[in-house]
């Protein structure tokens, strides 16, 4: 039988990309639709005083001006978030941040909701605000919240008590080996603290959301996010309904990358539509997406000792992660991130202390590596450090302190099926790391750099699917896996496919609809792949099993006596089979798969686990660079990613979205981050916020994939969406250090710090 | 707040079309909410992105940028007229080949910036190709599959061409349509 495993295939829905028809949530309207447009708080930290909304209420084709009172008065408790209840709908009694929402202008065209929303006044009596994510752990900062309640949805969220009287919502300890036996040694003890910038995730799509009670105990919500399931769970507990009453679709998303996880503009359209008793559609613009959710900025202070012969023995690592005002999925990403944040070594003690601290500033959630990144900036930055003072090749330190499979990481979990050294070994091989380097010509210098990171998915968390057979034989495929571009519709059918033996492009993937398809955790995190994937597996299998029993009812034979191939089951094509069952082109079947991996959980005062994730991700980097030391630029001219990947369903996706990945980070090395000023965001928008355009991904950029497929895995696939994140920040990092001697402990990497570092180390060089 | 119209007659994809249109309105607005064209997509909203690219006149313009009631007796072309009935036009079947997009939010922003770019210069290099699109931004990080699929595209384009035209002679579905 051929495989449909490992071809490369164009997406299924390509052609609706390039013609310019694909359903994005932005296409979409409603009957009767008013739309709203959300007034943003101009005060970091402030008391609300009245809203005098007059003026906007007179102005043209406005309908109404809601505010958090009048919120609550139709919702008795207005406040949302995955990890804790902490986010009102609209602003009540204060505001926490510059952006956040305070009222809603509702009109019958988005112009006029527009051109209203500036008209509403609103009165605030300023508090003292915290902006830094160190100073906000000190005993005398200003609270961002006064008491907090933690969420129920999420099993892994469990260990969130109430916590009041600061500004740290989790504090996450991980605690492994001998501690104080391992620093007592020889050696030396090296000590280093880096900070990573606020950064936004900007698809090029911004959030939407529709709202429509279709009926008094009915409400169907249209949104552009990438947890279905979750969002109708929490639209439903805020309405103290039963999920069944809810139902939310998802069309195309223009991105994602993070930013339209949990709940983003659904509550607040639902509320609205509660209100005005009409459909109510609220679509932010790109420029209020930097007041909706971040990447969190870091300050983190790594220490580790190294025996003479160069071997890591005891590391601490000390985050601060700011977390802004609302914790949004934060205790997550701060806690998942805390189980790696030693790197992928083999440490004899390791201790981590991660902190998810409130500030006054926008939001931070998830992004696209859950926190690893900013970790891997940290760890790699230090071990290359680490490799110039005792005078080791950064390669060569790497080969001595890697994890080897088998053996036992941070979290007390074995390392299996995660290619840690063949990642190191292919970038070393990749890069010619041993061979000959042009250093540059003149005032530009040449240098190379590589870091590796490691991640855990997180877990536990369910998967469900549904695969039906129609009664000519055509199959779909139910499930909430959100497709934003990487591709997952498509590896989804790869598997139903393999498995009941049709070609991928012949089976409908149908986009989430809560009404229809059965529970799934999110899309994010790497997780689709494995956990959707095997849910789908499952559940084709359920299918064929059935198939099986017509065959056999249908030809006389015992079902163990039938064999299946390309399409058909005992010979008989599944159309003749429907029409065996059914006596004519009619019925239909349906298989049901669900999936949750066995893992244990971490110990709540050590994050020790047998178990902690079902699969690990290794991602690898290496950097070319030029520095014109005239004036600091970095130009990247070479990037090297490696990836543990499991088998590649789709191996040149696969590529495409690790390239991506990088290209994305490279950004976020080189250029972006939310700036503040008071409190104030001074670049919001893409014409100040600076992505990598064309001109600024490297001429050069070549991806591996390490294929080894993994146990769990349906067909041996595992996540990606993530591993080339990991290590480009530190790997351009390295880079500069070996290029010009310019170490920065900061992101971005900007022209001005190197100068600055440039002439720093002239000064000391003449002194 | 300005609130006077205009009646507005222009080419929309080879037809003759009018529309009422305010006077603070963009182009990008009047063709996804009067005309039904969701090819061209609001994404920064200033011009810098791309996203919302369509040619007026046959130069591409930020149609989220260009006020409607310029439009008087103009001849605008979107993505959505590329492809012919089932065929998809070299560029967009290069850019399915190259897998050049991941969201494709994008896409056919870039592709009209890749047919302008086609037709002014038939075969350009990596670098004429980064610097005509740097500013079209794919937050997916597809630039590596986008370069790839203008070379495609160029290629493909080139093949069609009579063989010893002169450059100028370029393919008629490659020009602005009158």
């Amino acid at each position: 039988m051929t495989t449909e495993i490992g071809r490369s295939r164009p997406v299924l829905e390509a052609r609706s990309k390039v013609d310019g028809t694909a359903d994005y949530m932005v296409n979409h309207a409603r009957n009767r639709m008013l739309h709203g447009v959300i007034v943003r708080s101009t005060q970091p930290h402030a008391a609300l005083d009245e809203i005098d909304a007059d003026s906007a209420r007179a102005s043209p084709s406005v309908h109404s001006v809601l505010t958090g009172a009048d919120i609550a008065e139709v919702i008795k408790d207005p406040y949302y978030g995955p990890a804790f209840h902490d986010q009102p709908i609209l602003a009540l009694d204060k505001v926490r941040y510059v952006g956040e929402p305070v009222a809603l202008v509702l009109a019958e065209t988005q112009h006029a909701a527009a051109a209203a929303a500036p008209l509403v006044d609103v009165g605030y009596h300023a508090l003292r605000a915290v902006f830094d994510e160190v100073a906000a752990c000190g005993k005398d900062a200003p609270l961002v919240h006064e008491a907090l309640r933690p969420g129920a949805a999420f099993a892994d969220l469990r260990h969130l008590a109430d916590v009041s009287g600061t500004n740290v919502a989790l504090h996450t300890r991980l605690r492994h080996g001998d501690l104080d036996a391992a620093w007592a040694g020889a050696g030396q003890v090296f000590e280093h603290e880096y900070r990573t910038q606020q950064v936004a995730h900007v698809p090029l799509e911004s959030h939407c959301a529709i709202a429509e009670f279709v009926a008094p105990d009915r409400l169907e919500v249209e949104s552009g996010t990438q947890s279905p399931s979750f969002v109708r769970l929490e639209l439903a507990r805020l309405l103290g309904w039963r999920e069944n009453q809810v139902r939310v679709t998802v069309p195309y998303l223009g991105g994602g990358f993070g930013a339209k996880l949990y709940m983003k503009l659904e509550a607040l359209a639902a509320a609205a539509a509660l209100i005005a008793r009409r459909p109510v559609r609220v679509a932010i613009t790109m420029d209020e997406q930097f007041f909706t959710i971040s990447r969190h900025a870091t300050t983190t202070r790594v220490r580790t000792r190294v025996d003479q012969e160069g071997r890591f023995r005891a590391r601490s690592v000390d985050v601060c992660w700011n977390g802004g005002a609302y914790a949004d999925i934060g205790p997550r990403v701060t806690q998942k991130s805390a189980f790696v944040a030693a790197g992928p070594y083999r440490i004899d003690a390791v201790a981590v202390d991660s902190r998810a601290v409130y500030t006054n500033r926008t939001p931070a959630g998830a992004m696209r590596g859950f926190g690893v990144p900013q970790m891997v900036f940290a760890h790699e930055s230090h071990c290359d450090e680490i490799a110039a003072a005792v005078g080791v090749d950064p390669v060569g330190l790497r080969r001595r302190n890697l994890l080897a499979e088998g053996d036992t990481h941070a979290t007390g979990t074995r390392l299996e099926s995660a290619a840690t050294i063949e990642v190191l070994e292919t970038l070393a091989a990749t890069m010619r790391w041993g061979g000959e380097y042009d250093r540059g010509p003149g005032p530009v210098r040449r240098g190379r750099g590589i870091a590796l990171g490691l991640k855990a998915v997180v877990t536990p968390t369910t998967s469900a699917a549904t695969v039906s057979l129609a009664s000519d034989g055509s199959v779909t495929v139910y499930h909430g896996t959100v497709d934003m571009g990487q591709g997952s519709s498509t590896v989804m059918a790869v598997i139903a496919g393999q498995t009941l033996g049709v070609a991928p492009e012949d089976i409908a993937v149908l986009p989430p609809d809560t009404d229809s398809v059965p529970y799934d955790m999110g899309t994010l995190g790497s997780r689709s792949t494995f956990h959707m994937g095997n849910a789908i597996l499952a559940a084709a299998l359920d299918l064929k099993r059935q198939l099986i029993a017509l065959a056999a009812d249908a030809t006389g034979r015992s079902p163990q006596g039938i064999t299946s191939a390309a399409g058909r089951v005992g010979g008989l094509t599944f159309q003749e089979l429907m029409t065996a069952r059914y006596g004519g082109q009619a019925g239909t079947i349906v298989g049901h798969g669900s999936f949750t991996p066995q893992t244990a959980a971490p110990d709540s005062a050590t994050c020790q686990s047998a178990a902690i994730t079902p699969f690990w991700m290794v991602g690898g980097a290496g950097a070319e660079i030029s520095v014109d030391t005239e004036t600091g630029r970095i130009t990247v001219d070479r990037i090297v990613c490696v990836a543990d990947s499991g088998v590649a369903l789709n191996p040149d996706a696969a590529r495409r979205q690790l390239s991506g990945a990088v290209i994305m980070q490279l950004g976020m090395t080189l250029s972006e981050e939310m700036h503040y000023e008071d409190g104030q965001l001074t670049n919001l928008g893409l014409g100040q916020y600076k992505v990598a355009t064309m001109r600024d991904a490297p001429p050069e950029i070549e991806v591996c994939l390490i294929q080894h497929p993994h146990p769990a895995g349906p067909y041996g696939a595992k996540g990606i969406g993530e591993t080339g994140t990991f290590a480009v920040s530190p790997a351009v990092a390295n880079a500069l250090a070996d290029a010009t001697g310019v170490r920065l402990r900061s992101l971005p990497l900007t022209a001005e710090k190197v100068l600055q570092g440039l002439r720093c180390l002239g000064e000391g060089a003449s002194s | 707040m300005t609130q006077g119209s205009r009646a507005v007659a222009f080419r929309l994809n080879g037809s003759d079309v009018e529309a009422v249109v305010r006077n603070d309105q963009m182009l990008l607005e009047l063709l996804r909410g009067s005309f039904g064209l969701t090819g061209a997509r609001e994404s920064c909203g200033q011009g810098v992105c791309g996203a919302c690219t369509v040619e007026v006149d046959g130069m591409p313009v930020s149609s989220c940028l260009y006020w409607a009631v310029q439009l008087d007796g103009t001849d605008v072309t979107t993505v959505e007229s590329l492809a012919r009935d089932s065929t998809l036009d070299p560029l967009q079947q290069a850019f399915v080949e190259s897998g050049a997009f991941q969201c494709g939010f994008c896409t056919p922003g870039m592709i009209m910036m890749c047919r302008s770019l086609l037709r002014d210069n038939p075969d350009p290099s990596d670098e004429q190709i980064r610097r005509w699109l740097s500013g079209s931004i794919c937050r997916c990080g597809a630039y590596p599959e986008i370069l790839a699929a203008v070379h495609t595209a160029a290629a493909t384009l080139c093949e069609h061409a009579s063989p010893g035209r002169p450059e100028s002679h370029r393919p008629s579905h490659l020009g602005a349509r009158s």
